[in-house]
């Protein structure tokens, strides 16, 4: 059952949070065994929520529009009193102070939160098995990756475990998950959702975003989770845009372009799934044209350099000085190196080097420097784009999930998995994944619809459209009783 | 050559701790001396999540030391500045690099010589190492604690030009630096405490020329003393070096005041690579004209205007060179406004001038909250003879120490003669405090008299004569 469904009944007093929950924590409990999506479960805490959200609704009150409602947090976020790790060894034992502004907007909204989920390490990563407590699996297919970096997020969602969940985007992370676990990923406008306690991978890109069964959660969990946060100097000060609000105004007469350089190198499985969702646009009224944007190629080389810099800096204070893992030595600087020689896993490791060598002097001009003038051209390339069409198409992924440990040892092939995604987060617009239909082999495909910043209007409601028009999708192999019940997984075929 | 022969050349870096209520990205207290590592948050913490918000205040006293320094106040951005350090929480400092909100300005020392100002941009403070065990030193300690409630203080780091030609010159010009820093209340100058801190670079060249030598930078300047010493201390060893055939070599150089000497810390080549890059958590600064406005409208008078008031109140033939330095002395301790009160209720000026430099000054702290009222009476009894200078300067010392009258505190340490000029100084001291009924006086009211009688009766203990105290009322309405 979707969120929006589960709210409406907890309001009404059909069910009550409390039950609602119970059922989530037994799915979780039957599943999370083999699908590992979550790094910690709060069972008790989130009791206490739920009987909060009861005993409100029973003294008249009205607890928001996601009453009762279970939902997963990335493990990035901080969660006050508990273990926040971003599936790190570094930050084992720390628990964090405070709660994310997005965490305190979800239980504002009525929210009950289950569990953190697992992730790359730092968020690095497209896999999840980047992650120092092991890799997440895909509930389609054990056997492969429910991609990553938010891939417990994506996972949980997909199998059933909750109905709406929190992620980080700063390169794909939402949108790449999203799309190899067939559920619904969105990339909000930089700005819109503040980071106010997102543990920082690399500042200038990262963004909270919602993974959803369907469109309409991903759009409610938008509007709770967006608006301006005084303690986020990046966060927009204008209102945002409306999504749920507006979802079913339809897509007559918008302008979509779909974007040859989206679906190059895209497997054909993918590319035709892509065209249908062009054609369900089109028939629903929408003026499809092809367009090109030649500089989203520059984009992943762009991005690989900026986040790494990013990243260098963001993770120096994981030094073993004031909190998380501390590997005694003899001097500080033995400490410190110490510490994070233990505390680090090898991609993390690769990032912070290759970003302390963009930075560094007498290459900053030729690496950090030039790829800030790309990200410039990007901008631009989008701004001309956004003249023709009010919104963009093309694929999420290149490919649907891969077996696990098939890209590990090769760093390269594993970035090429997010060149469709980075492009929209160099740029800080918003973007979306819509799960469409299946691959040859029954594997989730995404398509993806990319706006101008604050596009998130009519970007949802191309969404809309394109969910409503999908092909089958298919049940997942590893997924709750429960997500029977729910309308995106009636039409499991396989 | 002589070291005469040598002329060395100084520019100065100089970090000011801004007197905020709150640190330059959090809302944690401003305060020197609290229980270590009470004034700390996520946010000045650097804990996973946190994110800075900039100090509106913080802001306008950056641009309010641009104002006072000639500066053109521009968008301004902050950098990151990478290294490691157990006292900075993120491994980085936030710090403004090439684009700083003041650029190109001037100080004006009070000779008439003017140093050029580079910059003086805004960053972050680091928390505070104590080395424990041993000898207290790094290289002994057994361990170190440290104190975050620095972390985060705001700081305006204001660079001068290579301008300075001397020992003396750099310590005028830090003097000057204080006491216009003081007079905007961006700082409370308390170089003991740090809340100044300058760092030299020094260089040296022979006779004229217009290129500059090696420079090296000397780092724990702890005072103006200390800032002199170890100029002339660096000029001489730079020029022995020279005059021996041997390069100076770009160094950064500790000033030990045990020894009085500079030693090498690092070189040119161990430099820190800080790799710099735009702090992507923040956004540009750019003031627009109107709050430029309203913050250039609050700026006070500068040093150099008040010294220049003092100096027409000493009148024609100008001071003398004993007055120039006394001008210099309590202009530069905010101590100024003591004489011009004293001089408006007809106060001799260089009476007014040498106590105030002198004996205000030695308690520069206590004088700055002296009653006004009794620090003019205590000058108006020397004036008039009750008291001699030397008694004047112990109960001048009572007074700063315990408040309280004058009078009272002469009569308590025996100082009392109780003639014509202790009437005429309590009669003044009551005018002083009362000028509404003394304007009412003025224009007829004789009936207050009698006030003013009670009044002095009070002061003086009832040992005053009432007629003398009516002649003395009578004499001052003229």
């Amino acid at each position: 059952m979707n969120a929006s469904e589960l709210a409406g009944r907890v309001r009404t007093g059909e069910t009550s949070a409390v039950d609602v929950l119970e059922q989530h924590l037994r799915a979780i409990e039957e599943c999370d065994g083999e699908l590992h999506a979550f790094l910690t479960v709060l069972g008790d805490t989130a009791r206490s929520e739920a009987r909060e959200i009861d005993r409100r609704l029973g003294a008249g009150e009205a607890p928001g529009p996601l009453a009762g409602v279970p939902v997963a947090v990335k493990d990035n976020l901080c969660t006050r009193g508990v273990p926040t790790t971003c599936a790190s060894r570094i930050l084992e034992g720390w628990l964090p102070p405070y709660d994310a502004t997005v965490v305190k907007r979800l239980r504002g909204a009525g929210a009950v939160v289950v569990g953190k989920t697992n992730l790359d390490e730092f968020a690095m990563g497209s896999s999840t098995e980047n992650s120092a407590f092991g890799p997440t699996r895909n509930p389609h297919d054990p056997r492969r990756v429910p991609g990553g970096s938010s891939g417990g997020s994506a996972a949980a969602v997909a199998a059933g475990l909750v109905p709406i969940a929190l992620g980080s985007d700063t390169g794909g992370s939402i949108r790449q998950p999203a799309a190899l676990c067939g559920v619904v990923g969105l990339k909000p406008t930089y700005g819109t959702v503040s980071r106010y306690g997102l543990v920082a991978f690399a500042s200038s890109l990262d963004q909270v975003g919602p993974f959803a069964r369907t469109v309409a959660d991903a759009a409610t969990l938008f509007d709770v989770i967006s608006g301006h946060d005084p303690l986020d100097s990046t966060s927009l000060e204008r209102p945002n845009p409306l999504a749920l609000a507006r979802l079913e105004e339809g897509v007559d007469g918008m302008r979509v372009g779909v974007v040859v350089e989206l679906l190059d190198g895209a497997d054909a499985s993918v590319v035709k799934r892509v065209h249908e969702a062009a054609e369900a646009l089109a028939a629903a009224g929408a003026n499809v044209e092809e367009c090109s944007v030649p500089e989203v190629s520059y984009a992943l080389p762009a991005y690989y350099l900026l986040a790494a810099a990013e990243a260098s800096s963001n993770l120096a204070r994981y030094d073993g000085v004031r909190y998380g893992l501390r590997v005694d030595a003899s001097s500080a600087e033995a400490m410190n190196g110490a510490t994070r020689a233990v505390g680090f896993g090898p991609e993390v490791k690769r990032r912070i080097m290759l970003g302390t060598y963009a930075l560094s002097a007498g290459y900053y001009d030729a690496y950090y420097g030039q790829a800030q003038k790309v990200r410039t051209l990007i901008i631009r390339a989008f701004a001309r784009a956004y003249e023709q069409a009010d919104v963009l198409l093309g694929a999420t992924t290149p490919t649907t999930a891969f077996e696990l440990g098939s890209k590990v040892d090769d760093p390269l092939a594993m970035y090429l998995s997010d060149v469709c995604t980075v492009p929209t987060n160099l740029a800080g617009h918003p973007a979306i994944t819509v799960p469409f239909g299946v691959d040859d082999l029954a594997l989730p495909v995404g398509v993806q619809l990319l706006a101008p910043a604050l596009g998130e209007t009519s970007m949802f409601q191309a969404a809309a459209v394109i969910e409503g028009a999908a092909p089958a999708g298919a049940l997942p192999q590893i997924c709750a009783p429960t997500i029977g019940a729910g309308p995106t997984s009636t039409r499991g075929e396989r | 050559m002589s070291v005469e022969a040598w002329e060395p050349v100084v520019g100065l870096e100089v970090h000011c701790e801004l007197k905020t209520a709150t640190k330059l990205f959090c809302g944690c207290r401003n305060a020197f001396g609290d229980e270590p590592n009470t004034n700390i948050c996520p946010v000045c913490l650097g804990l996973p999540g946190s994110l800075p918000v900039l100090n509106v205040k913080a802001v306008e006293l950056a641009m309010s030391i641009g104002n006072a320094l000639h500066c053109e106040i521009r968008p301004s951005l902050f950098h990151r500045k990478n290294y490691f350090y157990p006292d900075m929480p993120k491994d980085y400092q936030i710090s403004q690099y090439d684009e700083p909100i003041n650029v190109n300005g001037w100080l004006e020392l009070p000779d008439g010589q003017r140093v050029g100002i580079v910059r003086a941009h805004m960053e972050e403070d680091t928390g505070k190492t104590s080395h424990m065990g041993g000898g207290g030193r790094i290289h002994d300690a057994d361990h170190a604690l440290v104190d975050y409630n620095r972390a985060g203080v705001p700081l305006v780091e204001i660079v001068s030009a290579p301008d300075i030609r001397s020992a003396a010159q750099a310590h005028r010009y830090v003097e000057e630096l204080r006491a216009i820093l003081m007079a905007i209340r961006a700082s409370d100058g308390r170089m003991e405490e740090g809340s100044l801190r300058v760092d030299a670079n020094v260089s040296v060249r022979a006779g004229r020329t217009d290129e500059l030598g090696t420079r090296c930078e000397i780092k724990n300047l702890n005072s103006l003393r200390s800032l002199a010493r170890a100029i002339e201390h660096e000029t001489e060893r730079q020029v022995t070096l020279l005059e021996a055939g041997e390069p100076v070599l770009q160094q950064t150089r500790h000033w030990d005041e045990q020894a009085q000497k500079t030693v090498a810390l690092r070189s040119k080549e161990e430099a820190f690579d800080y790799r710099y890059f735009p702090e992507p958590d923040l956004v540009l600064v750019a003031p627009g004209p109107d709050w430029q406005y309203q913050v250039a409208l609050c700026l006070p008078p500068m040093p150099a205007e008040r010294r220049a008031k003092l100096t027409e109140l000493l009148g024609a033939g100008g001071p003398t060179a004993a007055q120039a330095d006394q001008v210099a002395t309590v202009v530069a301790l905010g101590l100024d406004t003591l004489v011009v009160e004293a001089a408006s209720s007809g106060i001799e000026v260089p009476l007014a001038l040498a106590r105030t430099a002198n004996e205000a000054a030695a308690d520069a702290d206590r004088a700055r909250e002296v009653d006004r009222a009794a620090y003019g009476t205590l000058l108006r009894m020397e004036q008039e003879g009750t008291l001699t200078p030397t008694q004047a300067k112990a109960v001048l010392a009572d007074l700063f120490e315990n408040g309280g009258h004058p009078a009272d505190i002469a009569r308590r340490k025996g100082f009392e003669a109780l003639g014509a000029g202790t009437v005429v100084a309590a009669v003044a001291d009551v005018v002083f405090a009362h000028p509404e009924e003394w304007a009412r006086y003025c224009q007829g009211e004789d009936k207050l008299v009698g006030f003013f009688t009670g009044l002095v009766m009070q002061a003086t203990d009832k040992k005053a004569n009432g007629k003398e105290v009516a002649a003395e009322l009578r004499r001052l309405r003229g």
